[in-house]
């Protein structure tokens, strides 16, 4: 089977305009976002406590509001349905020091009337906890993008280095923006996917270059334009393809992995399509605008081999005495 | 046909039967072998961060110099007035200077740690930094020794706790069943377990529900209690005889009303100080204080030698009996409290691997299917280096025990997802190759070395991220860092060396079919 032709090759460059355009407005559409509603920040980042519960039948809301009314540590209780009509989450903004009887224990008794039920999950963060978890996070975002960075600067040129970087900032601009549309919480796990979505646009980024960068080397073409279009075609049927066994399984994780990985899955899911379209769409139109001049580089490559040459000369004449 | 062995397929053999053979007592939960276990998100369990007030533990230590003080000046019989103490250290008067230097003597010999002031007949001793530094450190250390001994008496399969960072202790439990029992070990732990024994003042313990804790403790005295009724108080001397460091044992009994009591013996130090002061004390009370809180406070008739008291309260049998671990195991020298908890019940554990266990088998089965129609025997070929990949990544992780968690479970689906990923790119040169007209030897082996640099720097990123996410992720994160790059290791042998040497194998054969068709999924 196959999806595209192999003899044809696609103008994608000439689509610069649409493509540019479309992406401006989704990422400025996700920053506006993320400044008017802004991230929902979970129990991880902001500290506070996640109780879980589930009934046997279905959960008694109404009810539990009126329980949890009485007891003042609940007084900014959201209540939730979770997943199913039979599990709830207690959200708390606050949370608690004492060890022996925490948050947990004190929704049990309050709730000790409204039916059959189990706590299955508590979670508690403290503020202390909370802030460091956030320093990390951040951190932890910096420093995969510096590294990354540097790694495709070494291996490529500083151009495909900025390029890869501008996408990956589309991409995780983006799906922070449909965190914030939808008011996922912001937790570890989606921290983790936001990593995850880096290291995959990037994969994907770097298979289009290093074809881009063969392309430069052994083309008689001089227009970058048609290398990029040549590149990326050839690439085509491997970009699709991944991008669909990855969103294959990530679509089973958001599907049936349960409730408490859909954040993730959902995170997921965002940044295999936008870091799909990113590193044909975003990457190598950059790539073109910062003007790589490829009769520059194919003479800077001809001086390098000169030089090598010169300098295997060199040696040998100084190894058979001569010089 | 005769097929050629060669050294990639020897390797890529090795590394499957490697991957069985490790991956098995954990697939097939063997009795031996090293398997890999489950998180405590997927097990169910209890996870905490704690904190300890540190600042509590320097008060204390404080506070029994200020106890050592007042005992040494009875034994000696020095007069000794305005014995005081605050968070810096402890002041008083000795009354016949030529003793000083016998305070002096004392008081280096017990805490070497202080500075002694002596102006005329006032003593004052003041903790240095470092020492206040070394109580606060003991105190985690003492913690964290406590609190595992405490668990290891309550009956739990391996419970983990150990120091984080400089002042953090991580305590994880597996194997809770119900919340109620979680709560159980919670309050077991984070008991201080402190046991005072102290006299009540006689003089003035009347007059105690109109004192206020300024008046009280203007005569040196404390406001506690009682255990049993929060309205009976009791007047007591702030400075305990003793504490339960000189405790040694501790068992619960029947009194003879066959109710539960706790009986506790003290050492030798103990017993004698206990015996000197009941000696004394005749006619006094005594109040048996826990956790600030008086117990009993009874009568004394006679000097108490030989250092057994009792402790009587409405507790059950139950309770009675984690008080006496926590008392046996030792006091808290500071309290603890909560910096982080995450507990998951054990019915929410199995849903969760449950439900990541269809979404790894459905994205799996998706995937496979995929690849066979898409690329044919190639596709098959792909297919093989995938499933020994997954048995090599649980193999790698029963050999280092490695815990897997739920982020680690969708590590793996994702590593399912993306290890194909070199086989596609491996394939779409083999059959850009066989379209520009090249022998079948000559697209497979420039099919692999022009996707080999793609490959290798695509790999490389991702592992750059996933020891980000290893370095600062916490928990389970990890698991998830864990599992990505085991994943991306083991495809380096099986996608990329393995489906290598088995098209070498195959080489000939697909030379001969001519059925591009059949094995890349191509017309020609």
């Amino acid at each position: 089977m196959e999806f595209f032709k192999y003899s044809k090759t696609y103008n994608f460059m000439g689509k610069i305009k649409q493509s540019a355009t479309l992406s401006l407005a989704f990422v400025l559409l996700s920053y506006v976002l993320l400044m008017t509603k802004g991230l929902n920040y979970g129990v991880d980042f902001a500290g506070g406590t996640v109780v879980q519960v589930k009934y046997t039948q279905e959960a008694p809301i109404d009810k539990m509001r009126e329980l949890l009314k009485a007891n003042p540590l609940f007084h900014n209780a959201s209540i939730t349905e979770f997943g199913s009509p039979d599990e709830v989450i207690i959200k708390l903004k606050t949370s608690s020091g004492e060890v022996g009887k925490d948050i947990g224990d004190e929704t049990r008794i309050a709730l000790k009337q409204s039916g059959d039920f189990e706590i299955r999950r508590v979670d508690i963060v403290g503020p202390k906890v909370g802030n460091e978890l956030k320093e990390k996070g951040v951190m932890s975002l910096v420093l995969a993008i510096l590294g990354i960075l540097i790694y495709v600067a070494f291996r490529f040129e500083w151009r495909f280095a900025v390029a890869s970087i501008v996408a990956l900032v589309h991409d995780v601009s983006i799906a922070l923006g449909a965190i914030s549309l939808i008011g996922l919480d912001v937790n570890l796990d989606v921290l983790a996917a936001l990593l995850t979505i880096l290291g995959y646009s990037l994969n994907d980024t770097i298979i289009v270059f290093d074809r881009i960068r063969e392309g430069v080397v052994k083309s008689k073409n001089v227009e970058l334009s048609s290398i990029i279009n040549e590149s990326i075609t050839r690439t085509l049927a491997r970009t699709t393809l991944t991008s669909l066994t990855t969103f294959f399984v990530v679509f089973t994780l958001f599907m049936f992995g349960g409730e408490i990985i859909h954040p993730f899955a959902f995170t997921l899911l965002v940044g295999v399509v936008v870091g799909t379209y990113s590193s044909i769409f975003v990457a190598s139109p950059i790539l073109l605008g910062f003007g790589f001049d490829v009769k520059k580089y194919h003479a800077k490559l001809a001086e390098k081999t000169k030089r090598e040459a010169e300098k295997q000369r060199m040696r040998e004449q100084f190894e058979s005495g001569t010089l | 046909m005769r097929m050629k062995l060669n050294y990639r397929i020897v390797i890529f053999a090795l590394a499957i039967v490697f991957g069985v053979v490790f991956s098995a007592p954990s697939i097939l939960q063997t009795e031996g072998g090293k398997k890999i276990s489950l998180g405590l998100d997927l097990q169910g369990g209890l996870h905490m961060l704690l904190g300890v007030k540190t600042q509590e533990a320097v008060k204390s230590h404080i506070k029994s110099i200020a106890s050592s003080v007042k005992h040494f000046s009875e034994r000696n019989d020095i007069l000794v007035d305005e014995l005081a103490f605050d968070e810096n250290g402890v002041s008083f008067l000795v009354l016949d200077t030529d003793e000083i230097p016998k305070f002096q003597k004392y008081l280096t010999e017990i805490v070497p740690g202080s500075i002694l002031k002596v102006d005329g007949e006032k003593i004052t001793l003041t903790l240095t930094q470092k020492e206040i530094e070394k109580t606060q450190q003991d105190a985690i250390s003492q913690a964290i020794e406590t609190i595992r001994n405490r668990l290891d008496q309550f009956g739990l399969a391996e419970p983990v706790v150990a120091k984080q960072g400089k002042e953090k202790i991580l305590v994880q439990l597996a194997g809770i069943k119900t919340q109620e029992d979680e709560q159980r070990a919670r309050e077991l732990i984070s008991r201080a377990a402190k046991l005072e024994l102290m006299a009540v003042d006689e003089a003035r313990d009347a007059r105690v529900l109109n004192m206020s804790n300024a008046d009280a403790s203007a005569y040196g005295d404390v406001i506690l209690e009682s255990a049993k009724n929060s309205q009976r108080k009791y007047l007591v001397n702030e400075i305990p005889i003793l504490d339960g460091s000189m405790l040694t044992d501790a068992q619960v009994g029947f009194d003879q009303n066959n109710r539960p009591v706790i009986n506790f013996t003290l050492n030798a130090e103990g017993a004698e100080i206990f015996g000197d002061f009941t000696a004394k004390s005749v006619g006094k009370r005594l109040a048996v204080v826990l956790d600030g809180k008086v117990y009993s406070a009874p009568n004394i008739s006679e000097r108490i030698g030989g250092g057994h008291g009792q402790i009587s309260g409405d507790y059950t049998v139950l309770e009675a009996k984690d008080l006496a671990i926590a008392l046996r195991s030792g006091s808290l020298l500071a309290p603890i409290y909560l910096m982080e908890k995450r507990s998951v019940g054990p019915s929410l554990g199995a849903d969760s691997i449950q439900a990541s266990l269809v979404a790894l088998i459905g994205g799996f089965v998706l995937v496979i299917v995929f690849m066979m129609v898409y690329y044919g025997l190639a596709g098959v070929i792909a297919n093989i280096a995938l499933v020994s990949n997954l048995f090599i990544i649980l193999a790698i992780m029963s050999l280092f025990g490695a815990t897997l968690t739920l982020p680690g479970m969708a590590g793996i689906v994702l590593t399912v997802g993306m290890a194909v990923d070199s086989n596609v790119i491996i394939s779409e040169r083999i059959r850009e190759l066989i379209y520009e007209g090249k022998s079948m030897h000559k697209a497979i082996e420039d099919g692999y070395a022009n996707a080999m640099r793609a490959i290798l720097d695509a790999n490389i990123t991702t592992l750059i991220a996933a020891v980000v996410l290893y370095v600062y992720g916490t928990g389970a994160i990890k698991g998830f860092a864990i599992t990505i790059s085991i994943g991306i290791l083991a495809s380096m042998v099986t996608a990329i060396l393995g489906t290598h040497g088995i098209y070498q194998m195959l080489e000939k054969r697909i030379q001969k079919s001519k059925n591009n068709r059949l094995w890349f999924g191509i017309k020609g």
